[in-house]
């Protein structure tokens, strides 16, 4: 059930783009054809305009509405970016887009004794239907919501009435935030953990998960693949067999850059999961900001590759290296 | 999941369980040498019919197997004189060029009288058939493959036909860690999934290359450096060296040697090799000829190791054979299904890679050329977003299209900092 979907593209009508939270908006599509409805966790594929070049972004399917034949999505507008989620953003009524079927990768597993679902932000989106399916289900739930402040937490008015007590606010501004450690142990024995949020949260939760012996299999998780322990900056790096040298802006992926600048680079998912696009390094003057999922936490320590679809590298100062410069940071590595 | 980049990349549909296709423009060994002989032997060659024949001169021959006249295959006909073949139906004869030599009823040559004459070199003890254009055909290359004929080496090998795309033999060939899975009772060892692999390409050629130090050799190999060192029961240096050339021929670079003795800086003295020679050819979309051969480099004069070793690896590949055709199954059982590629299937995303440039050269199509997907979705997004963008407010249209000279996708998302992070 979980396999990897052959895609289907279809055309898709925008029916309704409004704002639910700061920099969120709420998109309703209606596909031209729908085969099943949405399963929790399930996501959309979406042909958008980046930089006058088409590409593809993945958004979760939050819900369905209208008789079951509407596909809603929650967007955040990236700061910083002209990207995917600016498109997203400048979309209207009426406009017409392509879209696959709806795609599997995070699916629910149900008959758990009991089960914890941890948003961080914009990661509600992939939650909300499982919180949905859980509760007609009558299943033994919690639904733990956190952000840093309240007016940026998107379909909180669906989900207060919904789920009363077995949702859990955690806002940063309020003073509650959320604690990871008391999260995985508030997860019964066999029962799941259903995660998705930024990276720090995410990484928080999985050594916690760790840390107290728990069974990996029972932490589900989908990754963004786009945030890290740093904010992104512009760095340098260098392939010296081939030599080449490139700068990576802030908002470029090196991965991109390195395509940009004429090195033949191997990838396929593109957000840290696969292991593709892995690359040596040789030497890095600053630090490594490791976002994928693909390596282990003592190969991330190690250092000597990284994933370079979502991976980048930081200065010194900003990588807290005592006596760092705020130089740009440069990286030397070789690819395949 | 928000705003992340699509799990398909855009322009490389060449990861997909559907993908299949192979070029045209380039040598595919048909046979072997002693198949091709004054018989009629017919095969299926990139889905074109082909009847394979010796001259009595020796020099192997390939036409299309349909006859002009009325696409009977010739090779229900017969051998004539020195170097032409007979139509079984009505007895129109073809000289090795194709050019008909003899028609049946009439006093004269139809001029049109045809059938394509595939290009056709033999070497290194395989007959190669070129399916393409003939003005491109190049003998030159042809992939090397030495060693089933040098002094330096002993061996055998065979032809299996398989039920699977050739690419799915490919695939297996250029990832050794099925061996600890599929191959557990000979050649696999734990060492196998464990040890890290490096990977090197060119514009027709891919590496991977393995080393497995100070390790217990498996059974298969422990046999094999027994037969030069009698004693030997010490733990080994094991490397596996897979060099492919493009579009399906692989040559692996295998052995053991007594652990320590240098084999990993070149000195293979105190160690056994050998070379798993490996050619595929397209036969259908869906089926392929696989042929094979195992040369070795110790005891060269001892006939039964070479009877041993290609039987061995017989047994070896026959559980490959039996994996790869339910693979193919699955893959046309679940239609609506596709891979997820991972960082050991780096080796052969690189084989698809090229192959799919090769393709694309054939087809005049431009390398970069956006996949079905993508390119159903650009081609739609193009009128759409064309549209819509024009009836953007100003900033936001011309931000877009300010940016298009700089010619990199913009689309990484904010950071964070925190557990919530910044912009959450
Ligand atoms: S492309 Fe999959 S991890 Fe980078
Ligand atoms: S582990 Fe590779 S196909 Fe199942
Ligand atoms: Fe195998």
């Amino acid at each position: 059930m979980a396999a990897t979907s052959a895609k289907r593209w279809r055309r898709a009508r925008v029916i309704d783009v409004r704002e639910v939270a700061q920099h969120v908006r709420r998109i309703v599509l209606e596909p031209e054809r729908l085969e099943a409805p949405a399963p929790p966790g399930s996501h959309i594929d979406i042909g958008v305009y980046v930089n006058g070049r088409a590409d593809v972004r993945s958004y979760s399917v939050v819900g369905m509405s209208g008789y079951g034949t509407e596909l809603v999505l929650g967007v955040q507008l990236a700061r910083q970016s002209r990207g995917g989620s600016a498109y997203m953003h400048n979309l209207r009524r009426g406009q017409e887009v392509s879209i696959t079927q709806p795609l599997q990768n995070f699916p629910l597993n149900y008959g758990k004794p009991g089960y914890v679902l941890a948003a961080g932000g914009i990661g509600i989106t992939a939650m909300v239907a499982m919180g949905k399916a859980l509760k007609a289900r009558g299943a033994d739930y919690r639904f733990v919501y956190g952000a840093r402040s309240r007016d940026l937490m998107a379909f909180l008015d669906e989900l207060v009435p919904e789920h009363g007590d077995c949702l859990d606010l955690r806002v940063d501004d309020e003073g509650s935030s959320l604690d990871v450690a008391e999260l995985v142990a508030g997860v019964p024995v066999g029962g799941e953990l259903y995660v998705c949020g930024p990276t720090p949260m995410l990484d928080a939760i999985r050594s916690a998960w760790a840390r107290a012996g728990r069974r990996p299999a029972d932490l589900r998780f989908e990754t963004f693949g786009s945030s890290g322990r740093f904010a992104p900056e512009a760095f340098t790096v260098r392939i010296p067999r081939l030599g080449l040298e490139t700068l990576v802006p802030h908002d470029v992926s090196m991965l991109e850059a390195l395509e940009a600048c004429g090195a033949d680079m191997m990838f396929d998912c593109r957000r840290g999961e696969c292991g593709l696009c892995e690359v040596k390094v040789l030497d890095v003057d600053g630090v490594i900001d490791h976002r994928d999922v693909f390596l282990s936490d003592d190969q991330h320590r190690a250092g000597d590759r990284l994933q370079c679809c979502v991976s980048r590298v930081v200065s010194a100062r900003t990588g807290g290296l005592a006596g760092g410069d705020g130089r740009p940071a440069v990286v030397s590595i070789d690819v395949p | 999941m928000t705003g992340s980049t699509s799990p398909a990349s855009i322009g490389r549909p060449t990861g997909h369980a559907g993908f299949r296709s192979f070029p045209l423009n380039a040598w595919y060994a048909a046979a072997w040498d002693h198949e091709v002989g004054r018989n009629l032997l017919p095969k299926t060659i990139a889905n074109r019919p082909v009847v394979l024949y010796r001259t009595t001169g020796g020099r192997p021959v390939a036409l299309a197997d349909a006859c002009w006249h009325r696409l009977a295959p010739l090779s229900m006909g017969k051998l004539r004189g020195e170097d032409e073949i007979m139509c079984g139906y009505h007895g129109i004869c073809y000289d090795p060029d194709g050019r008909a030599t003899f028609m049946p009823a009439q006093e004269t040559i139809n001029p049109s009288a045809t059938v394509h004459s595939f290009p056709v070199v033999e070497r290194h003890r395989y007959v190669w058939i070129w399916p393409g254009d003939p003005a491109l055909a190049d003998p030159a290359l042809v992939p090397d493959l030495y060693w089933n004929e040098h002094p330096d080496w002993a061996g055998d090998g065979k032809t299996i036909r398989v039920n699977c795309s050739y690419q799915l033999i490919v695939d297996n060939l250029m990832d050794l860690t099925h061996e600890q899975f599929v191959h557990g009772s000979s050649i696999g060892h734990d060492a196998l999934s464990e040890s890290e692999f490096t990977v090197t390409h060119t514009d027709r050629t891919v590496a991977v290359t393995k080393w497995m130090l100070g390790i217990e050799p498996p059974p298969f190999w422990k046999r094999n450096l027994q037969d030069r060192f009698p004693d030997y029961d010490e733990p080994v240096d094991r490397w596996q060296i897979i060099h492919y050339t493009a579009p399906s021929t692989i040559a692996i670079d295998v052995g053991v040697a007594k652990a320590g003795t240098g084999a990993p800086e070149g000195d293979r003295s105190q160690g056994v090799t050998g070379t798993v020679i490996n050619t595929m050819t397209p036969e259908t979309d869906n089926t392929c000829h696989y042929l094979w051969a195992f040369a070795r480099d110790w005891c060269l004069d001892k006939q039964v190791i070479t009877t041993r070793l290609r039987e061995g690896v017989s047994n070896v590949f026959f559980e490959d054979e039996q994996m790869l055709e339910a693979q193919q199954r699955g893959i046309e059982a679940n239609p609506d299904y596709d891979f997820y590629n991972l960082n050991i299937d780096a080796g052969s995303m690189w084989t698809r890679r090229i192959v799919q440039r090769m393709i694309d050269a054939e087809l005049g199509s431009d390398v970069g050329a956006v996949s079905d997907e993508a390119g159903h979705a650009a081609a739609a997004m193009t009128e759409v977003t064309g549209a819509a963008n024009a009836e953007l407010p100003g900033d936001g249209g011309t931000g877009q299209a300010a940016e298009v000279a700089g010619g990199v996708a913009r689309h990484r998302e904010q950071p964070t900092a925190g557990l919530m992070g910044r912009g959450l």
